[in-house]
């Protein structure tokens, strides 16, 4: 039985109070290596919301269409891999026919986005909390743009941080982890605010 | 009984499935027809199947653009400058091109993909560039750590090159190396013997190439070879060549000389070639140079050896190489006619050499060598 979260009430609160990034900590690894200029976190942070927002949709299919009605749920993890791969394949292929200036900005981050892991967590929260395909999207969407925001607001803070002294121990990724930290603990502070399963 | 065969049934149908719509889509979207490829200005001009990138489309044409890596974008060799239209750089060719060679439209042959009539622009000995099929016919040690090896050309079978210049040996998978790897070499046969690639390889601790050249190679094994590429060859002018090498940048002047000396080439040019080793244990060649020497009067030849050992019986010139140099270029070579530099052999002793002429009046657009080693 879906619980009865209205769609976007969900969509809000996948992008502010429970932020994928903040409050799962789902993503982590581009989230630190891409942050590091403003520009190349706006391309990732794009491409997240784009492939999130189209997996999520296809896994709800594949998930009530074939897994569920044959009874074998817990092959979801390889079958939604599979699928994530397969989807951002025929992504790049199309957004390469299509739109030059689109897959100039997209195009590199694209093979990053299949190995990361806040999509699969995405998914995986879709299935352990029984969306709806209506809930699905938006929480596909919610939690790309919620990515989207997070990896903006640092790659920000992290080129403030580069024009004042560090000392030297916590120069890069050490500075860049308390950082992260910090907006955790102010996201932690939306927490409770909606529930979300 | 049939949960464990439906898990796998499914998750295998799925993925068919999958890479079936990719395969579609594929064959739809990536579907750019037949592209014309214009190269030099309508010198050559070639149809293809646009959807790939234009490195392997031309080498699938019989051009082959230098690569190191095989069109993964990591060595940035295969550039290419482009006169139509192809979008703009992508991140992944940047990394490579200087502010010039960006305002020139030069690109990385591997990372663009042909999909629409292109025009480029090549140097014209690329069109020579072919890929050959070869056996090692002799393979033998020169030193403990430097081996000669014939290869007899099998398909095609025969290469036009100048003395001086290099081929890529493509060096096939074994033991923990997974894919094939190019490294350059450069030829040390004359020219005049087409059907035949001599390399000169000494083997470096922990070197890809050298390693299967050295431990795995042996008479009858199969490889192959593309070029010739190279620009490093005698200039025709009527300086005094001095050529300075070490261990297998011998390589080059072996096939130079023995090309000129053939040829009776550049007349008016005397030739002076010093050999730097460390000790007898190091020096080959020693005694085909020297019969050179006697029988062809404007070839001279300076061996030298930094730390001769006692059993070596040592009665040339001693000390580094770039002293031997610096005392020849200051006392012994005629410079009524002007010299010119030729280096092949470590950075490290090319830069010394370097420092060493031009500190003795010698211009540095006048000294040549090849920066691959």
């Amino acid at each position: 039985m879906p619980p009865l979260i209205n769609p976007i009430t969900l969509f809000f609160a996948s992008v502010f109070t429970s932020n994928i990034l903040l409050t799962n900590f789902l993503g982590m690894c581009s989230f630190i290596s891409i942050s590091k200029d403003w520009k190349s976190s706006f391309g990732l942070g794009m491409a997240v919301t784009f492939v999130m927002t189209i997996t999520a949709a296809v896994s709800w299919a594949v998930l009530h269409l074939v897994l569920i009605p044959l009874g074998i749920e817990y092959l979801s993890f390889i079958v939604f891999i599979i699928v994530i791969a397969a989807v951002v394949q025929i992504l790049e292929m199309v957004i390469d026919r299509s739109s030059p200036a689109l897959y100039l900005s997209l195009g590199i981050f694209l093979p990053l986005i299949t190995v990361n892991c806040a999509i699969l967590g995405a998914i995986l929260f879709i299935q352990i909390r029984s969306y709806s395909f209506i809930q699905t999207v938006s929480f596909g969407a919610g939690s790309g743009l919620g990515w989207w925001l997070a990896i903006l607001l640092l790659s920000a803070i992290r080129e403030r941080v580069d024009k004042n002294p560090v000392p030297a121990g916590l120069k890069g990724p050490g500075i860049t982890l308390i950082t992260i930290g910090f907006m955790a603990m102010a996201f932690t502070g939306f927490s409770g605010m909606i529930a979300v399963q | 009984m049939t949960t464990l065969v439906l898990g796998p049934l499914v998750s295998a149908g799925i993925t068919a499935f999958l890479a079936l719509v990719i395969a579609l889509v594929d064959r739809v979207v990536n579907d750019y027809g037949e592209v014309t490829i214009d190269i030099n200005g309508g010198k050559k001009t070639f149809t293809a199947r646009g959807g790939a990138p234009l490195l392997g489309t031309l080498a699938g044409l019989g051009v082959f653009v230098p690569s190191a890596c095989g069109g993964r974008g990591s060595c940035g060799a295969c550039k290419v400058r482009v006169l139509s239209d192809v979008g703009p750089h992508l991140p992944t060719e940047t990394p490579y091109l200087s502010p010039e060679e960006t305002a020139r439209n030069v690109r990385l042959s591997c990372q663009i993909k042909l999909k629409k009539d292109i025009a480029i622009e090549l140097p014209d000995e690329l069109f020579s560039v072919r890929k050959f099929t070869a056996t090692a016919e002799r393979v033998r040690d020169l030193t403990y750590d430097i081996k000669e090896v014939l290869f007899r050309l099998e398909g095609p079978d025969a290469i036009e090159f100048s003395s001086g210049q290099y081929v890529q040996l493509v060096v096939p998978p074994y033991g923990d190396l997974g894919e094939s790897v190019q490294r350059a070499y450069s030829m040390s046969s004359a020219p005049s013997d087409g059907k035949h690639v001599e390399l000169i390889i000494r083997l470096v601790p922990g070197g890809l190439a050298t390693t299967w050249v050295h431990k795995h190679l042996k008479e009858g094994d199969r490889a192959e070879l593309v070029g010739p590429f190279g620009e490093f060859r005698v200039h025709d002018t009527p300086k005094a060549m001095v050529c300075v090498a070490g261990g297998s940048g011998m390589a080059p002047f072996k096939s130079m000389f023995h090309d000129m000396k053939e040829r009776d080439a550049f007349p008016q040019k005397d030739v002076w070639y010093f050999f730097g080793a460390r000790s007898m244990k190091d020096m080959f060649y020693l005694d085909e140079l020297k019969a050179l020497e006697k029988e062809w009067p404007r070839f001279h030849f300076v061996p030298a050896l930094s730390e001769p050992g006692p059993d070596d019986a040592w009665t040339g010139d001693t000390g580094l190489i770039t002293d031997v140099l610096d005392r020849y270029i200051k006392n012994t070579i005629g410079k009524d006619k002007g010299l010119e530099g030729y280096l092949c052999g470590s950075p490290g002793m090319i830069n010394a050499c370097i420092n060493v002429m031009t500190a003795n009046g010698m211009s540095e657009s006048e000294i040549f060598y090849d920066k691959f080693a």
